[in-house]
């Protein structure tokens, strides 16, 4: 039978994929058009990367594919597969605590209801991973592909730009933490 | 929003995918999705079959020729913007690339998916139409080329055979004695979104002065990309001024048919491209046009 004539009656063969997220091994089971988003979320259970528009245009789902910022919503989980994910649960050292640039977004208020949050710290992350000293400019190219509708945007570059200055700071000889 | 049931391959090479496209009906090749898969999450596009062709090596490769510059189709926009290669002997191209999307996207979407997509309004497309690029298509019983004029039939549209793959597109250089210039402009509502109205032009600047070769195309000012010839005419053979870009500019004129729709009306975008065609042609002949990239 040629495949167009299963379209809508035969559910397409789930798929084992693995991957590697956060850097432990991922594993669940899904149709191949789940998309790495869902399969993030409602598979992997890792209900910190947001779902906002599913079509490519929102940054809310931004995650860090073999460590570059895309958008987990326009990748389906089986093209993942044998691929290493950051999601933002991976963005700190351990469950509970703050990364310097988490910690930047809350002490400049970069955030308020907090649903675009995650893109944009996945975005900065990957800014501040390829240039540790970026202009204001920068970092709002860096966030362009991210929409905020709370804070209008001069927070989070604020954040950026201190999480940047604190990371260099601490790189510093004689200001080892 | 969820894309319909499809299966699912990836092809490890070239051979393979050729082989897979020739034995499936209802395929459809996914590079970058960037494009695909919000088609496919809207379910304006259906496939029975996605073939995947991110595993294929062959396909992510840039090389620089005599005459020119060949990059794989599956190449990462964000790869090609790095190239040492494109910055160097592609400048055009590493103009374009900043306007294309945002770092997320352009991580993942690719050369050849944006012209095997065809927007009108792609500046990968503007680039191909103004270097007259060629492209090569592959299917498992030999490969053909194609002028990118002929590959682009229509918005959204080419002449791509279902059994076809895009494999690679060769940029022409232009290696004569001279400086080589490029300008790049475009209007969109925000960094990132789709032009309104896009300009590519390069020219090639003799040591008196003159221009000998010119390029100069437009995206969203016609329902494809145009090159602009009367224009290009107009400048060549010329010692180029801020007078003369003027004067050239406004020979477009003739061979708009700009589109009306709520980012602009079919009069403001022959404004905007009369103005982006002048700044483009300043800035390729080194008169410095004094206006941000934006527009």
């Amino acid at each position: 039978m040629p495949p167009g004539s299963w379209r809508g009656t035969v559910p397409m063969a789930d798929r084992t994929i693995r991957l590697r997220v956060n850097g432990k091994t991922g594993e669940g089971v899904a149709e191949p058009r789940v998309t790495l988003l869902d399969f993030l979320r409602d598979t992997l259970r890792l209900t910190g990367t947001h779902m906002g528009c599913e079509h490519g245009i929102c940054g809310a789902c931004t995650v860090l594919f073999d460590g570059a910022p895309v958008r987990s919503c326009l990748i389906f989980a089986v093209q993942a597969e044998g691929h290493d994910i950051t999601t933002v649960e991976g963005l700190a050292d351990a469950a509970g605590d703050l990364s310097v640039l988490q910690d930047c977004f809350w002490e400049t208020h970069a955030l308020q209801c907090g649903y675009c949050t995650p893109g944009m710290l996945i975005a900065a992350q990957a800014l501040l991973r390829r240039n540790n000293d970026p202009d204001d400019s920068e970092i709002r190219d860096a966030i362009s592909g991210n929409l905020c509708r709370c804070t209008g945007y001069g927070q989070i570059v604020e954040a950026i730009r201190l999480a940047a200055d604190r990371l260099n700071q601490r790189s510093r000889p004689g200001n080892a933490s | 929003m969820k894309a319909a049931a499809f299966d699912y391959t990836r092809p490890r090479d070239l051979p393979d995918l050729l082989r897979q496209l020739a034995g499936s009906t209802d395929a459809k090749i996914i590079a970058g999705g960037q494009s695909l898969v919000p088609m496919m999450a809207m379910r304006l596009v259906r496939p029975a079959l996605l073939v995947d062709i991110n595993d294929v090596q062959d396909l992510q490769t840039i090389a620089l020729e005599d005459d020119g510059v060949v990059i794989g189709a599956c190449t990462r926009q964000a790869d090609a913007e790095k190239s040492d290669i494109v910055r160097e002997h592609l400048p055009l191209l590493a103009a374009a690339l900043p306007f294309v999307g945002h770092d997320q996207t352009r991580n993942r979407g690719t050369v050849g998916g944006s012209l095997a997509h065809a927007d009108p309004s792609a500046e990968i497309v503007l680039v191909a139409t103004a270097l007259q690029a060629e492209l090569t298509l592959a299917r498992s019983s030999g490969t053909r080329i194609s002028s990118a004029r002929d590959f682009l039939a229509a918005p959204m549209t080419t002449t791509l055979d279902e059994d076809e793959c895009l494999i690679a597109i060769r940029f022409p250089r232009w290696t004569e004695a001279g400086r080589l210039g490029i300008g790049f402009h475009e209007v969109s509502p925000r960094a990132g979104d789709f032009a309104v109205v896009a300009v590519a032009a390069q020219l090639l600047i003799d040591q008196a002065g003159i221009c000998r070769r010119a390029a100069v195309a437009v995206a969203n000012a016609a329902p494809m990309p145009i090159r602009l010839t009367t224009v290009e005419a107009a400048l060549l053979d010329t010692a180029v001024d801020r007078k003369s870009a003027r004067e050239a500019a406004a020979l477009a004129d003739d061979l708009l048919d700009p589109p009306s729709d709520l980012h602009a009306s079919a009069a403001g975008r022959r404004h905007m491209a009369r103005t982006l065609i002048e700044r483009a042609i300043l800035d390729a002949a080194g008169l410095v046009a004094g206006h941000g990239s934006h527009g």
